[in-house]
């Protein structure tokens, strides 16, 4: 690991990347240009994510990777393998023993501590693009504060679907000033965007950075008379019985026999470790 | 009265071309004001001048503002200036597709303005878009289409509709009939001229069509070479013009 300076990134690229983080964390929520460095891995890997992990980690760290929820998928897997190698960090699968988290399309169940720095990966850092591809337009609507466009896509959303049928990437404004895409978590995660940790949101291929300081008011758009729902499966978890967690349904067996389960594996492990135990679990003791 | 709109010594150039020089007029509250001429005449660049889409290189547009009364629009801030542009002003452009969002519902096309001035109750949103489209003769059973699904015509009221919706007091027009079939542009003359009575609208209209401002505006300036060669009331120019250019205008739509 020697042919790499600690955590790949030169020292004047990881100045450079903090700079924005600082300037993110002093503008909630505004997104921040950033020089985006080649990584060793193709974007749609999180390169984003990495690059910001890669300024804010120190040797003293432990690190933990989490992918739609799951520390062991490939991409968590190589993203954890690449900072083993190159920045020598501890690295864990326990939300609670880690200091900085990557994730891509979750916030962990577990309360983060304001020790503790999530960095998510982002795709497409502009919530605006949905409706106004010209960058120079969105950006004169970000400093004029002009958002009417964010409701016309909820309002699409309604008359479609007959409810804000958004159920990831859900936009939030953030410290009553900026809208933003919380990258695309699903938006049962959203209220917990408001949480003691410091949240970086990392986009590579479009080099922008922003942030959510701990303790700052996030709010999903909504309507009135359509307001914002956190909305998850209606349904326990069937390993480990919990109620208050994001489930992904998983099918079984031919016969369309299905399961839920917590997408936070981490979160689903530590509460059987505990004793919990749900429907599945129960009829295998049985 | 206090004119809702003063226009003063506005100038434009290209270079050393003039795009249009030493235009002043004054319009009313409830006043429809013709600007006609061919093209490269200058009317276009005076149009998007007063609408705040052009920087004069000299003149004011004086708007008499709801809150603070006339205002100088060409020196307020450009936040100011947008946020006239989405309440109190509306402009509709020859191609609909230029003043519509294509990919968005009809009643979200006419929905935006609403919700860009803080409006938060989908279904009131979605009665006041019903409502506006069967004011421009568009069925119910389309708010849920989009734009691209519609025939010209259609289109073109949608974007009346779209801004019409938050009761402007001054609406811009640039060439509102342009490229349309003879038949339907009739059907959206009547269209206008309805509204414009209902609402006691101020409107601005470009146009080259001579029809357009015989039906609609009380007043009239014809342009040439991005000057005012005449101005008057419309039946007056019309039928007695005084100008060569305008003898020559009226003369050839004469003949069609
Ligand atoms: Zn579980």
């Amino acid at each position: 690991m020697n042919e790499y300076n600690f955590a790949y990134l030169d020292e004047q690229t990881k100045r450079m990347i903090r700079r924005a983080i600082l300037k993110a964390l002093a503008v909630p929520g505004y997104q921040v240009p950033f020089a985006s460095r080649e990584m060793p891995m193709p974007y749609g890997w999180g390169t984003g994510g990495v690059q910001v992990s890669a300024a804010t980690l120190t040797p003293e760290d432990t690190f933990k990777v989490i992918d739609q929820g799951a520390d062991d998928t490939t991409n968590a897997v190589s993203i954890r393998k690449f900072f083993e190698n190159t920045a020598g960090v501890k690295t864990t699968e326990e939300t609670e023993k880690a200091t900085v988290i990557q994730t891509r399309h979750r916030t962990p169940e577990a309360k983060l501590r304001k020790d503790q720095i999530i960095v998510y990966q982002v795709p497409i850092p502009e919530p605006l693009r949905f409706l106004e591809p010209r960058e120079t337009e969105t950006r004169k609507m970000h400093s004029l504060e002009e958002y009417g466009l964010m409701h016309v896509k909820l309002y699409e959303d309604i008359s479609q679907h007959g409810a804000i049928s958004t159920a990831y990437a859900y936009p939030v404004k953030v410290s009553d000033r900026y809208v933003m895409d919380p990258s695309p978590i699903p938006k049962f995660d959203n209220p917990k965007l408001e949480m003691d940790a410091i949240q970086l949101f990392g986009a590579g291929r479009e080099q922008r950075i922003y942030a959510v300081p701990p303790h700052t008011k996030v709010v999903s758009l909504d309507f009135e008379d359509y307001p914002f729902e956190a909305t998850k499966a209606d349904h326990p978890c069937d390993l480990c019985g919990a109620e208050d967690s994001y489930l992904d349904e998983v099918i079984m067996d031919d016969a369309g026999n299905r399961m839920f389960v917590c997408s936070d594996t981490d979160y689903c492990r530590s509460r059987r470790e505990a004793g919990h135990v749900g429907r599945l679990a129960e009829e295998n003791a049985a | 009265m206090t004119p809702l709109l003063q226009v003063k010594g506005i100038e434009k150039r290209y270079g050393a071309r003039i795009g249009c020089s030493d235009v002043s007029f004054d319009l009313f509250p409830g006043e429809v004001m013709g600007i006609v001429g061919e093209s490269g005449s200058g009317k276009s660049t005076l149009l998007n001048c007063m609408a705040g889409h052009l920087e004069p290189d000299a003149g004011q547009v004086i708007f008499g503002t709801r809150a603070d009364g006339p205002v100088d629009t060409v020196t307020m801030s450009e936040p100011e200036r947008r946020m006239l542009s989405r309440t109190d002003w509306a402009f509709v452009h020859q191609h609909a597709r230029d003043g519509l969002r294509m990919s968005v519902s009809a009643g979200g096309n006419i929905g935006e303005r609403l919700m860009a001035v803080g409006d938060r109750h989908y279904g009131a949103i979605r009665d006041r878009a019903i409502d506006w489209l069967g004011r421009v003769e568009i069925e119910e059973s389309r708010v849920d289409d989009r734009p691209s699904a519609f025939s010209g015509g259609m289109q073109q009221r949608l974007q009346i509709a779209r801004n019409l919706v938050t009761g402007p007091r001054l609406v811009f027009m640039d060439e509102p009939t342009g490229g349309l079939d003879v038949s339907v542009q009739a059907r959206l003359l009547d269209l206008l001229r309805g509204l414009v009575r209902e609402m006691g609208l101020s409107a601005i209209i470009v146009t080259h069509d001579l029809a357009v401002v015989r039906l609609l505006a009380d007043r009239l300036m014809v342009m040439k070479s991005g000057h005012v060669v005449e101005a008057g009331l419309t039946d007056q120019v019309l039928d007695d013009p005084q100008h060569a250019y305008t003898q020559l205008l009226v003369s050839s739509v004469l003949q069609v």
